[in-house]
Formats: structure tokens, C-alpha cells, sequence
């Protein structure tokens, strides 16, 4: 269970896929014009995440490797299809508003992102929680925009209008410059509050996953550019006779080296970390 | 040792030139200008010249305060700024909205890119367009002689007769400080006798607009249309004073050409194809963006440095 509550606080605030890991920026940018559709984006991509983790994570073991992504297109499709077509039959008015982005919730890279790298390795409950801790996130990330785009763009809160406001609203807010701008701002206090937490020395736990260049559980990490894959080496290039006497550009090797050292550092501090705690063991056993 | 022999590391020949005097002769170049708009439309332009210079000084004071720099609000680029806004705003705008315009030039365009030097856009017209497209309805009211009315390029649009003396002298409505070419000219020929701006820029932006407008204006050679052109709008002030700006315009002689050319053609489309009347603050934007571009593809080759051709790169990597 504790997993569980750990997998809901993960997603909501250690990474909030909105403020965190900039994941789904298209939605994001695009419908926060007010606060009730972040709202509703936020919750229909909510129902879609939880329903396709649940279903990934159940058949992950049927999936076979290579066809996987077209699996996951395949079960998160259908759950859009049906969440599109509830949202068309009951509340006809969201759906109009939010538009295309409702069948574009297939591609999100939230959802995808979550399949590949949770679900489809966890079991159902853990990856359900997951999926809610996410799509929780995601909906505060949202609505929150939401919020302060609807007050700076048109005076009002949810529809409803804020009197002295009201005449002093700034259109701007409410287009397309208004989303990055605000996302910018809140994106910049929400890094402030991390670095006040780590200076007060309660740093929030650091990113896990790609954001850390943790790179080793990854099944991505040979189709993977990102910098730091430890573990791969850089494959022997095919000596053309004509470049012999010319010094091969090896600039990209030595960066993985440098990689590599910074690394093992980590591994190694993690290690002396938990030696550290075996050493504490051992003081205990002798002062008794 | 004699003093003579000492000798201290380079630069040996110095200018006096610095940014705080050359900021001093452009607001200097810009007083005739100011001037004739406070003639024009009354305190209540003054009001809003003090009202945008004081916020933009003020609050590139207070962010670099909030976020402990040294404070550079003495080199009067701030100043500049702001009365560069005023300038392009019209005289009934609402003070608190001019104060927003004044806050986001500095603190958004200017400030959260690094400050002067590091801005990508002019912040004088970044202010501009944020009004432009947050305030339009207040932003596209033009009054004269406390009448309102179109300003002459609007006229002009929708195929009306203008009277060109009065644009040249700058009776007519408009923004504060865009209606007297005269004045804007005047203060054109002080910046390039102090030697701050020279012509390629404004030069190259003028001649390709005007060519543009020959070709595509819908009216030939008609003198008249032309000039009219030329008067009327922020089209002399944006080209003078804020297509030249320093930091957001190429340093390379053929990149001021490209970046003229651009201008040019830009607020041509703007404004013969365009919804709205004016587009000379939206076609300087633009081009601004397009300064590092431009200056990547017409880096000078040094004296004696042959074109290479680039051996085939070693892809190390796949």
C-alpha cells in the first residue's frame, strides 16, 4: 500500500508531468485558455491514463517486445474513442471547446510514456496508482494554468467573473504567447520552491528515470541519444583507409567517458551510503 | 624606469563613447519628436512619456534589485525604452495599461533574456505589440483635436483621399510620436551626425519598401500613394530609430542589407495585404528573430582564407 501512496505523490508533485517533466505540452499550451479545460483535459487524460495502465500492465506479459508500441496505440486509441464519444454524448459543450485535442489524448506523451516506462513493467495496483498519481498531476498542472490564465486573460474564475478584475483583463493571457508565458512563470516559482526546500536541507528526492540518466533499467536505452548510456559502448568505427592518416574525431567517445566517471561516482556514493548504514548495524551490535 | 616605457595592456585608443552617452543622443534625437507630440495631443501625452519612462526605469531597478544584480539603470537604455513606447502609443491610452506594456517590455523582453546586450527583440516594440494584441480596441483609438477618426494610413487603406503636407507635418492622428516626419527626420539627421546610427539599415528598409509597394501597391507610380506610405504609420520612426537598435539588429554590412531587405518587404505585406493598417512594429519584430540567422550566413570570410570544401564528416556515432 505504502507503494501505492508513493506512486500518487510521485506523480503529483516529484513528477508532475506538467511542471516536472514537461511532458504533454501540446495540450497544455493549447487548451488552458480557462479553468474549467484544463480541468476537463486534465480528467478525461486521467481516465484514459489510469484505464490504459491497467490494461497495458494486465497484458504486459503477452505484449511481445517488439510490437509493443503498436499494442499500447491499439488499447490507448480505444479508451479515447470511448472517453470522446462520453464527452460528446454528456457534456457536448467541453467537447466543443476542447476540440482536436480530445482524439489527440492517443498521441500524449504522458500516457505512452507512462505505458513504457511503468506499466508495462509493474503490476496491475502499483501501475493503477500510477496512473491516477499522473493523471492527478497532470489535471492540477492544468487546471492550474488554467486558473491563472483565466484570471489574467478574462477577469474570471471558472466563468465566474471577478468584479474589479473584470475590467482590467489582459487578452494576451488568453492566446497562444499568454500559455507560454504563464508556464514559463509558473514553471520558474516551481523551481524556486525546489531549491528554498533543498536549501532548508529537505531536498525533494531527486528525479528517477530518464531525467536522471538512470539509465539502466531502461529497455529504450540502445535506440536512447540521450547522453549519459553507461553501459553501451560506443561501437568500433569502420577504419576508412583514406582517413588513416587523418586523427579520427573522437570528441564523443570522451564525453562518454566523462559519463561514465560521473556515474560511478554516483554508484559508488550509493554505495558508500549503504555501507555507511551497515557500519551503523555494526556500532549498534557493539554497544550492546 | 621612465613613464614613457610603461606600457599597459590593449586597448590603447579609446572612445569616449559609451552605451550611457549613446542612449543620452538618442533620447536626445527623440526630443523633436516628443516634443511636437505633446504640441500635438496635449499633457495628456506627457503624461504618459513620464508615466512609461518612470515604470520602465522603475522596474528594471526593482528586478534587478529582486534578483541581486548591479543595478543598471544608469545607462539610461531603460529610458530609452520607455519613451521609445510612449512614442507608439496613442494619447488615449489608460495609464495602468500603459504601465503593463512598460513592465512587460522590460521585465519579459528585456530583463528575463539577460538584459541589455541579451534581448532578442526590441523591448520597446515587444511592449508595443503586447498592447497591440492585448488592449487592440484602445490601442487602434486615435483621436485628433479631440475628434475621432482613422488614422491616414487607414484612410489610405480603404481607398480615401489624404492630405500629405499635413501627414509630412504630422497633423494628423495617430501614436504620439509617429505623425511628424519631419520631426522623426530631424532627429534621423542628429543620430547620424553623432555617428550612432549609420543609413544601411533605414537606407536598404525604405528602398525595399517602396520597391515592394511599386510592384504590389495596386497604384503603379502614383507619388502621392508613396508618400503617403512613407508619412504615415510608425514607418520613419520604426525604420530610424528602432530598426537600428544595436542588440537586435546584424552587425555584418551584408547582414544590415538582408535585414533592411526583410523589413521592408515584411511591412509591405503587412500592410497592402494585411487586416490591419499598420505593420511596421510586427515586421521588426520578426526580422529581429531572424537577426541570428542572418548574421550565421553572412559572416565576412577573412583576408585570405580560401573556401574550403568540407571533407565528408565521419559519422562516429552510427
Amino acid at each position: 500500500m505504502n507503494k501505492n501512496i508513493e506512486r500518487l505523490v510521485n506523480g503529483l508533485w516529484k513528477e508532475n508531468p506538467t511542471f516536472v517533466l514537461m511532458l504533454g505540452m501540446c495540450p497544455t499550451l493549447a487548451v488552458t485558455t480557462s479553468a474549467i479545460n484544463g480541468i476537463g483535459m486534465g480528467l478525461s487524460t486521467t481516465v484514459v491514463l489510469v484505464l490504459s495502465n491497467i490494461m497495458i500492465s494486465a497484458l504486459r506479459n503477452l505484449i511481445p517486445d517488439r510490437v509493443r508500441m503498436p499494442a499500447f496505440i491499439v488499447v490507448v486509441a480505444s479508451f479515447v474513442t470511448i472517453v470522446q464519444f462520453l464527452m460528446q454524448g454528456f457534456t457536448p459543450s467541453l467537447y466543443a471547446s476542447l476540440g482536436i485535442y480530445i482524439p489527440l489524448i492517443v498521441v500524449n506523451c504522458i500516457i505512452l510514456g507512462r505505458a513504457e516506462s511503468y506499466a508495462s513493467k509493474n503490476p496491475v495496483i502499483p501501475s493503477l496508482f500510477d496512473g491516477v498519481g499522473m493523471g492527478l498531476g497532470f489535471t492540477v498542472g492544468l487546471t492550474f494554468i488554467g486558473i491563472v490564465r483565466e484570471v489574467l486573460g478574462n477577469g474570471s474564475v471558472f466563468d465566474i467573473a471577478i468584479k474589479p478584475l473584470n475590467d482590467y483583463h489582459i487578452t494576451l493571457f488568453g492566446l497562444a504567447p499568454g500559455a507560454f508565458i504563464v508556464l514559463g512563470f509558473l514553471v520558474a516559482v516551481m523551481n524556486v520552491v525546489r531549491r528554498k526546500m533543498e536549501a532548508k536541507g529537505r531536498p525533494l528526492p531527486e528525479v528517477q528515470g530518464c531525467l536522471a540518466g538512470d539509465c539502466t533499467t531502461c529497455t529504450l536505452s540502445t535506440a536512447c541519444t540521450g547522453k549519459s548510456m553507461v553501459h553501451v559502448k560506443p561501437e568500433e568505427i569502420p577504419v576508412n583507409p583514406k582517413d588513416v592518416a587523418k586523427p579520427v574525431p573522437n570528441t564523443n567517445v570522451e564525453v562518454k567517458h566523462a559519463d561514465n566517471q560521473h556515474n560511478t561516482e554516483d554508484v559508488e556514493e550509493a554505495g558508500r551510503a549503504s555501507s555507511y548504514a551497515d557500519e551503523m548495524l555494526e556500532g549498534k551490535g557493539e554497544d550492546e | 624606469m621612465s613613464d614613457l616605457l610603461k606600457v599597459s595592456s590593449s586597448p590603447h585608443v579609446r572612445a569616449k563613447d559609451d552605451t550611457t552617452r549613446i542612449m543620452l543622443y538618442v533620447i536626445l534625437a527623440l526630443m523633436p519628436t516628443t516634443i511636437f507630440g505633446i504640441f500635438n495631443f496635449g499633457l495628456r501625452a506627457l503624461a504618459l512619456v513620464v508615466v512609461c519612462m518612470a515604470t520602465c526605469v522603475l522596474s528594471e531597478y526593482l528586478f534587478e534589485k529582486a534578483i541581486g544584480k548591479k543595478s543598471t539603470v544608469g545607462d539610461l537604455s531603460a529610458a530609452v525604452t520607455g519613451l521609445l513606447l510612449a512614442l507608439n502609443l496613442p494619447h488615449t491610452l489608460p495609464i495602468w495599461q500603459a504601465v503593463i506594456g512598460s513592465v512587460f517590455a522590460i521585465v519579459v523582453v528585456k530583463m528575463l533574456f539577460g538584459g541589455l546586450g541579451q534581448n532578442f527583440m526590441n523591448p520597446a516594440l515587444g511592449g508595443r505589440v503586447f498592447l497591440v494584441i492585448s488592449f487592440a480596441a484602445t490601442m487602434t483609438h486615435f483621436e485628433f483635436d479631440g475628434v475621432a477618426g482613422a488614422t491616414p494610413l487607414a484612410l489610405l487603406k480603404s481607398g480615401e483621399a489624404v492630405n500629405t503636407i499635413d501627414m509630412l507635418i504630422g497633423r494628423t492622428g495617430g501614436t504620439i510620436g509617429e505623425t511628424s516626419t519631419i520631426c522623426i527626420l530631424i532627429g534621423a539627421i542628429i543620430l547620424i551626425l553623432l555617428g550612432v546610427i549609420d543609413l544601411t539599415i533605414p537606407g536598404v528598409y525604405i528602398c525595399s519598401f517602396v520597391v515592394f509597394l511599386v510592384l504590389f501597391g495596386g497604384h503603379g507610380l502614383d507619388s502621392t500613394f508613396i508618400v503617403a506610405h512613407l508619412c504615415g504609420g510608425g514607418l520613419m520612426l520604426g525604420a530610424f530609430f528602432m530598426a537600428t537598435d544595436y542588440v537586435t539588429s546584424p552587425i555584418t554590412p551584408m547582414g544590415k542589407v538582408l535585414f533592411g531587405i526583410c523589413l521592408g518587404v515584411l511591412t509591405g505585406i503587412f500592410r497592402i495585404f494585411g487586416n490591419s493598417a499598420e505593420g511596421v512594429s510586427f515586421a521588426i519584430i520578426f526580422s529581429n528573430l531572424l537577426v541570428p540567422l542572418i548574421e550565421k550566413v553572412t559572416v565576412p570570410r577573412a583576408f585570405g582564407v580560401t573556401r574550403v570544401k568540407k571533407p565528408k564528416e565521419v559519422k562516429a556515432n552510427e
